[in-house]
Order: C-alpha cells, then structure tokens, then sequence
C-alpha cells in the first residue's frame, strides 16, 4: 500500500530545573528583552471584570513546585482571543490573553492580573462554560500538561459546559474550579498527583 | 458534497501520539515519580480554546537576541566555547513550514554550567554568556541562531549521571495545542545513550528525532560549525466537513 508521509511531532524532553533562564530570563537576574514575556496581560484599560488568580503546583507528597512555569491563555470579556486564528471578531486591544509565571521564588505561587474570561462555543455550537487554558512545565514532567481554569461562580454555565458534563468521575470537577477567596481573588491549586489530583487533558 | 473549487477548512488538531511521546512517570528519571498524574488524561477534541495562541511579531526582537555569543558579553568581547550556528526549520505534521513560531532557547555554558543561583556545579560561570536567546520563524519556517556548543554536566539522579550536552527549545506555534518544549542533542554524543532523560524516549527513531547532525555545508569557513535541528510541531485536520449537530 501507499506510505502516509506525514511528520511525527518532537518527541517531548523536559524543561528541566533551569526552564526560567529561558523563558523568564529577568526572573532569574538576567537583564534580557527589555523584560519577561507574558508577565503583563493588561497593556492599557481593559473591558469587563478584572480578577486575580493565585495558586501553586504540588508534587505528590503536597509539597510546592519552585522550578515550574505555568502558562495562560484565555479570551477576553467578550469572549474573544487576541490571535490571528480569530475570525469571529476583534479582541480588547489593551488585553493579550496570555500569561507566564515562574511563580514565586519562596513558594512557588502564581499570579495573574487577568480579566474574567467570556463564554466561547464548543466545535458543535453549544456554549462553553467561561474558562481559561493553563499549560503547566517543570523539572520531572516529561511532557507539558494542560488543564483548564473553570470559575465556582458559574455553577450554571459549568452545568451545561460540553467538556465538564462529559468527565466521568464528576468527584473531581472541584479540581478544575477556581475558588473565590475572601480578598475578592480566585485560588487554583494544581495537584500533580494524590488524592486530590488535578484532571489533565489530552487535547 | 465538496466543491472542488473551495480549499477544505483547517479543523481542529491531529490529536497527539501518546505512543509516539513519553510517558509521564518514567521510574529511571527519578523526578518524575512525584510528578507525574497518576489519572487518565481526559481527552477531548481542540476546540478555540486551543486552536488561537498569542502572535509574536519579529519587531519585537532585538538584534542580538539570537546570538548567544555576545546578547550578554561586554562590549568587544564574547562568550568562550565552541562557535556554532544551530539552524533549521519548524515544520507541523503535514510538512510545511510554520511561520512567525517563536523559539525560546537556553543552555549552559561551554563547561558545562548555568547561570542560575540554584546550580552549584563547581564548573566556573563565563562573565560573557548568559545562555538564553530567543527568535521567530521566518516564512518558510526556517530560523537559526549563533552559541557555544554547551558542555555537558553530571546532575542529581543515579550516583553518577550525565547530560549530554544539550540546548533547550520552548516552541510556540499558532495554537495553544502546540505548545511543545524539547531538548536538541548534538551527533556523536556518547553520553546520549547513558542518559535517563533521553531514556524516557520510547524508540530510537525518537531519540535520533532530536539528534541534530554536523551540518557542513552550513559551516562558515574559519568561523563557526553549524548544526541542523528540525522540530515538528501538530498539524491541524484539513476538512471539507465539520462538527456540527445533526440536521442544522
């Protein structure tokens, strides 16, 4: 028969204990690029809810990554992205939609300054709940995992969300929700492994 | 059904070869043990969440930005090593070039060590390399960038392990479902077959996947070697058809 002559994809290696030197080089004391990439998502005024995210990687035995980079990618208010593989619309000039942090030095916690994300369709047309993709890279994760930052406060929304409704062990729906602290910003642990395990995807 | 007339759609992406790509636990490199999801991985189709990523454009590179040999020397001087030009192109799965892909790349320093307050390898630090650059694409997918070749080093694992020297690539495509991270091992390199990250790679078509070769014709005489490093990154389905409920 025919030979398919498609390409594999990079096999995947691991960041490593030093992934901030290339990505977050101003992080680690390197004056480079004028400054970190991804590190400010607001570059003006910005359109709907302001909201912070904070949270921090733990290994299996509960104890906080400090050599990991977490990434977010999200739309704005309107549900929008800021990407040229837009064509619904135009985004919030003054939002990127996307951040980096290599979380605190100390204790490893994240934070994004971010605005709540607006609601964006599902291949089929239903609705998705508001959510915000994370992409997380460390020393001894051999691949990147993804996950998805969905928000405690859309009990509706996250009732109908295609993807949410479609986990099998709904136990562990909490894993992906975003908590509302009394400070007014959201906590999103991510648990590597454990009984409290964060639910990874495969997209 | 198609109009042979209208070029098919991009779908969604060609969902990943988990057989293809390591595992998440992998015993011999021993920080994986702790850090890997024990679950199931939910699988699910890209929807806009991970079809649209961030655009990158070229002005926002500085002119030393891809020349690790003097983006954080003195002026007048340069990093010691061996002089390489590390080029290639960033294809997706069909083959084709990928434009406007950011590349992100770090490493150590010709003996071996980074610069980072947490490495305490007694290899000493070069005043005049950082050991981080970074560029994009150009149209046909193709980049290249100038370094020392890095040393490689013994790390924390087994008693006595080493890297093979090696440089690191952060790549960012056009969609969030392409975000890879990698590593580019150098020919000849004997530690590669020694070494337990390069042993989570499940077949030797992998391994030799980020092996990059001496690329002579490259080379620029009395200057620099050059080596060739091509990376794939996912394709996306090319359809006439889409997802869509029954009977709309």
């Amino acid at each position: 028969m025919q030979r398919l002559d498609y390409l594999r994809e990079s096999p995947s290696q691991t960041a490593g204990p030093y992934v901030h030197i290339g990505c977050t080089p101003n992080f680690t004391g390197l004056d480079m690029y004028g400054g970190d990439l991804g590190a400010t998502m607001k570059t003006g005024p910005v359109q709907g809810t302001e909201i912070t995210i904070k949270g921090i990687v733990f290994d299996g035995t509960g104890t906080a990554l400090r050599d990991a980079m977490i990434e977010i990618w999200q739309p704005d208010a309107a549900g929008l992205f800021a990407s040229a593989n837009e064509t619904r619309g135009t985004a919030d000039p003054n939002f990127t939609g996307w951040g980096r942090s290599p979380g605190d030095m100390d204790t490893g916690e994240f934070t994004f300054e971010t605005v709540k994300p607006g609601a964006v369709p599902f291949p089929d047309g239903r609705m998705q709940a508001p959510h915000i993709t994370a992409w997380i890279v460390a020393r001894g994760i051999n691949i990147g995992l993804h996950t998805r930052i969905y928000f405690e406060d859309e009990a509706e929304a996250n009732a109908a969300d295609p993807i949410l409704t479609r986990i099998e062990h709904q136990n562990r729906i909490p894993t992906l929700l975003a908590q509302k602290q009394n400070d007014g910003s959201y906590r999103f642990d991510i648990h590597l492994q454990g009984p409290s395990e964060t639910i990874f995807f495969d997209i | 059904m198609s109009n042979a007339n209208i070029p098919p759609k991009p779908g969604g992406f060609i969902p990943r070869d988990r057989n293809w790509q390591p595992d998440a636990l992998t015993p011999p490199y021993k920080t994986s043990v702790k850090r890997s999801p024990q679950s199931a991985l939910l699988s699910f189709p890209t929807t806009l969440s991970e079809e649209t990523s961030p655009v990158f454009g070229h002005n926002m590179l500085g002119a030393l930005d891809n020349d690790l040999i003097h983006n954080f020397a003195r002026s007048g001087e340069s990093a010691i090593g061996p002089r390489i030009i590390v080029h290639g192109r960033v294809l997706d799965e069909h083959g084709r070039g990928v434009p406007g892909a950011l590349l992100e790349f770090w490493q150590a320093n010709a003996g071996g060590r980074y610069r980072h307050k947490k490495e305490s390898y007694l290899a000493p630090l070069d005043p005049n390399f950082g050991g981080c650059g970074r560029t994009i694409t150009a149209e046909d997918g193709s980049y290249e960038f100038a370094t020392i070749q890095p040393g490689p080093y013994p790390w924390p694992n087994g008693m006595n392990d080493w890297r093979p020297a090696h440089i690191h690539f952060s790549i960012f495509g056009h969609g969030f479902a392409q975000r890879l991270i990698t590593q580019m091992y150098f020919e000849g390199d004997p530690h590669i077959q020694r070494c337990p990250i390069v042993g989570i790679l499940k077949t030797q078509e992998a391994i030799d996947a980020l092996t990059a070769p001496l690329d002579m014709n490259r080379t620029v005489p009395m200057d620099s070697r050059a080596f060739k490093f091509d990376m794939v990154i996912r394709g996306r389905r090319q359809t006439y058809f889409e997802n869509r409920k029954e009977g709309m």
